[in-house]
């Protein structure tokens, strides 16, 4: 039986955040006609470094923005997480999964999650409900695995 | 373009931080149906959007973006195994750890080892993808180029 942990649910914050990742969202597609998926700019300069292109500076200045925004926030307050709950292979096989099954379905939560359901693309409903079903499916697993 | 990605990205973290969302704790507590239950993630993307709705879909319908830059958006494609297959490695990965990549750059300031030792193995999948990718593209060549 589903229980709702009202303890830990934050409806407030949750909205709050949510409006500020869709305005970065929309003001990157607007303003500069591009999609805020952290996988696809991430993988995307990871790509230009391998190959040895020159690097497209935008991606570089929106993965600095994200880390700047942490470390300012990091000036007055904590990082909101503990990374205590899985053993150190778990996260380095996580990191894997997650860094090459978002290359290859082509996005990420922001990218499919944000900007691809905004955009009512059928790739990126396709790509959210799978990855929320194999997530959901782990989640489920490793719980009643370990608990 | 360069100072829009920047604001843009403060933007992004600073809601992915203020959501919560950076904090696996939390979003397990979205993905394990079989523990107490946390909403909140359905919240952020909800309000994330909602928010991004209507500028995502202006921007679909315009050629140039507002500064002047092509709108480059991912062209529709079928839904295809890759992206599927892609998704749901994703998703393994998702529910394995909490983390996906907007959330773990925006944790990293937090100086977590688990959080960089997450990125680092996102990056090795994300390049083992652009790799495998590369090592295909030759193979597909030299079949053209053989009598």
């Amino acid at each position: 039986m589903l229980t709702i942990d009202w303890s830990a649910f934050t409806p407030a914050s949750s909205a709050a955040g949510g409006v500020l990742i869709g305005a970065a969202a929309a003001a990157l597609a607007l303003g500069g006609g591009k999609i805020a998926g952290v996988s696809g700019i991430v993988g995307g300069a990871l790509a230009d470094a391998l190959a040895g292109r020159a690097q497209t500076t935008w991606r570089l200045q929106f993965v600095l923005g994200i880390v700047l925004a942490a470390v300012l926030w990091s000036l007055w307050s904590r990082i909101p997480g503990t990374f205590t709950h899985a053993s150190w292979p778990v996260w380095l096989i996580g990191g894997w999964l997650v860094g090459a099954g978002s290359r290859l379905g082509s996005g990420c939560a922001s990218g499919h999650g944000v900007c691809g359901l905004a955009r009512l693309s059928p790739r990126s409903f396709a790509a959210v409900g799978t990855f929320t079903a194999t997530a959901i499916a782990t989640a489920v697993a490793v719980h009643l695995l370990l608990y | 373009m360069d100072l829009l990605a920047l604001f843009c990205g403060l933007l992004f973290g600073l809601g992915v931080l203020l959501s919560g969302m950076s904090d696996p704790a939390r979003v397990l507590g979205f993905l394990d149906l079989a523990g107490p239950w946390n909403p909140s993630l359905l919240v952020v993307l909800a309000c994330a959007v909602l928010t991004a709705f209507v500028p995502l879909q202006l921007a679909q319908r315009r050629r140039l973006a507002l500064l002047g830059e092509a709108v480059t958006f991912p062209q529709t494609r079928p839904i295809n195994r890759r992206l599927l297959f892609g998704s749901a490695l994703f998703g393994i990965g998702w529910g394995l750890t909490g983390l996906c990549p907007g959330p773990a750059l925006a944790a990293l300031p937090s100086l977590h080892a688990p959080v960089w030792l997450f990125v680092a193995s996102l990056l090795a999948g994300m390049a083992s993808v652009e790799l495998w990718q590369r090592r295909t593209a030759q193979t597909r060549l030299a079949d053209v180029h053989t009598p």
